[in-house]
């Protein structure tokens, strides 16, 4: 039988809005996927702390507040300082277009922004999850082109 | 698999988090592991199921305990089980959201929290945790507890995996008669009356205390407690440490251990889907339906 995902949500920093958040992370129980809710206002270290200790494969960020491009890419680097280099980040949010390639540069593979249909989420993870080498930290140069 | 048992066990957790992914999965039988007993003379037990209703506060009142142990310099991991869609098999796994204890620096590096779904397990909790607890003490973790899911008067399934049984209730869970019927209630080793802080939770002790003391000699200790007050929270820690067994629990026990192993045969079976399917369509009876998984 083929196992669930187990893929962490988290939203980093002074950001209280959860509601994408909590959809993605709906869509994606009902998926099939397991899905560990980190809850508000996380550190990065804290996130990754998380992802090491869940075992996760998948980690989505969420941020609309603004500090995507300090916060996303702080926690992708310590994930690769935590040896996690395999684990797959993907983010959302409020995240302009401009911002985006700085996001690409760290490591991230998909950035989604209001709009995108849930299916497309899906649709990266499946792609993602087929590839061995996706991860934060490795060498792939794949990314999702999302249509928001 | 052996290197990454070395590393698991010589404190790096993310082997460990993996290995217990592959026990969980069923890629790694916990008898291919080369074991060492590891019950310290200090401690009367390893593994501790929290089990009780929905919403009591069990979450909140694990993460206090577990702040309070692992400040005193204990090691302490949980396993936390939310249940899977039996839909979708999917599951949004949300205890991490109320603990405090792994996200504070001070005390977090002996702190281990591992969300679990049920799977395809009944109950309100998969039988595979005490082999994943199993491995988490041989990590060096001292207490290994288990937080059911949300589960009311007669699920017993937790008897099988623990060592002890704590009952969290909450305040004003209905009258004197409640404390009365059979079931979850027997089996514990002792009450934790959650919630202390609202109006209800004393009377409520109060009616258990009744109930157990017409039931004899060996009644559970019932505590007040308040997680996310704080109050009460030190005594219970203490009282948990040296909790000894009832002993009441020990043919439920092992009737659990049978049922549930015996379940886990039938979902295992590389025909399960398939019968399930037949069942759904008509083309298969129950009888019919059994005979196919329980041959080999």
């Amino acid at each position: 039988m083929e196992q669930p995902l187990r893929i962490v949500v988290a939203k980093p920093g002074l950001d209280g809005h959860d509601r994408g958040a909590k959809v993605v992370a709906r869509v994606l129980r009902d998926a099939g996927h397991e899905v560990i809710y980190t809850g508000l206002r996380r550190t990065s270290q804290q996130i990754v702390d998380a992802v090491r200790d869940e075992d996760a494969r998948f980690l989505g960020l969420s941020s609309l507040s603004g500090a995507h491009s300090h916060l996303f890419p702080q926690v992708c680097t310590k994930l690769v300082e935590a040896g996690l280099h395999d684990v797959i980040v993907f983010g959302g949010g409020i995240i302009p277009d401009e911002d985006r390639p700085a996001l690409y540069d760290v490591g991230i593979r998909a950035v989604f922004g209001p709009g995108t249909p849930t299916s497309e989420i899906l649709d990266f993870i499946q792609q993602a999850a087929a590839k061995d080498d996706a991860g934060v930290g490795q060498s792939s140069d794949w990314r999702w082109e999302s249509s928001a | 698999m052996s290197d990454e048992f070395q590393q698991a066990t010589g404190g790096d957790r993310r082997a460990m988090a993996r290995l217990l992914s592959k026990i969980e999965n069923g890629s790694v039988a916990i008898s291919e592991l080369p074991l060492k007993p590891f019950l310290s003379d200090t401690q009367t037990w390893s593994t501790m199921a929290i089990t009780g209703a929905p919403g009591v506060g069990k979450s909140v009142l694990v993460d206090a305990l577990m702040t309070q142990w692992a400040s005193a310099g204990r090691k302490v991991a949980l396993l936390a089980v939310d249940p899977s869609s039996p839909r979708t098999g999917g599951a949004l796994l949300g205890d991490r959201v109320r603990m405090s204890s792994v996200d504070n620096p001070e005390i977090n590096q002996r702190v281990y929290v591992r969300s679990i779904a049920t799977r395809s397990s009944s109950g309100s909790v998969p039988l595979i945790v005490e082999d994943m607890a199993t491995l988490l003490l041989a990590c060096g973790w001292e207490h290994v507890l288990i937080e059911t899911v949300g589960s009311g008067q007669a699920e017993l399934r937790c008897a099988a995996v623990a060592d002890r049984i704590v009952v969290v209730e909450g305040p004003a869970r209905g009258d004197g008669i409640q404390a009365e019927k059979a079931g979850l209630l027997e089996l514990a080793d002792i009450v934790l009356v959650n919630k202390a802080d609202l109006d209800g939770a004393e009377r409520h002790a109060g009616e258990l205390r009744e109930s157990y003391s017409l039931g004899g000699e060996d009644a559970p200790v019932v505590l007040l407690t308040s997680g996310l007050k704080g109050l009460g929270v030190a005594e219970a820690a203490e009282a948990l440490l040296s909790l000894e067994s009832s002993g009441r629990a020990l043919r439920a026990r092992m009737r659990e251990r049978l049922l549930g192993q015996h379940e886990r045969r039938l979902v295992l079976h590389p025909s399960y889907n398939a019968v399930l399917n037949g069942l759904c369509e008509g083309t298969l009876d129950i009888e019919e339906a059994l005979n196919t998984l329980q041959g080999d």
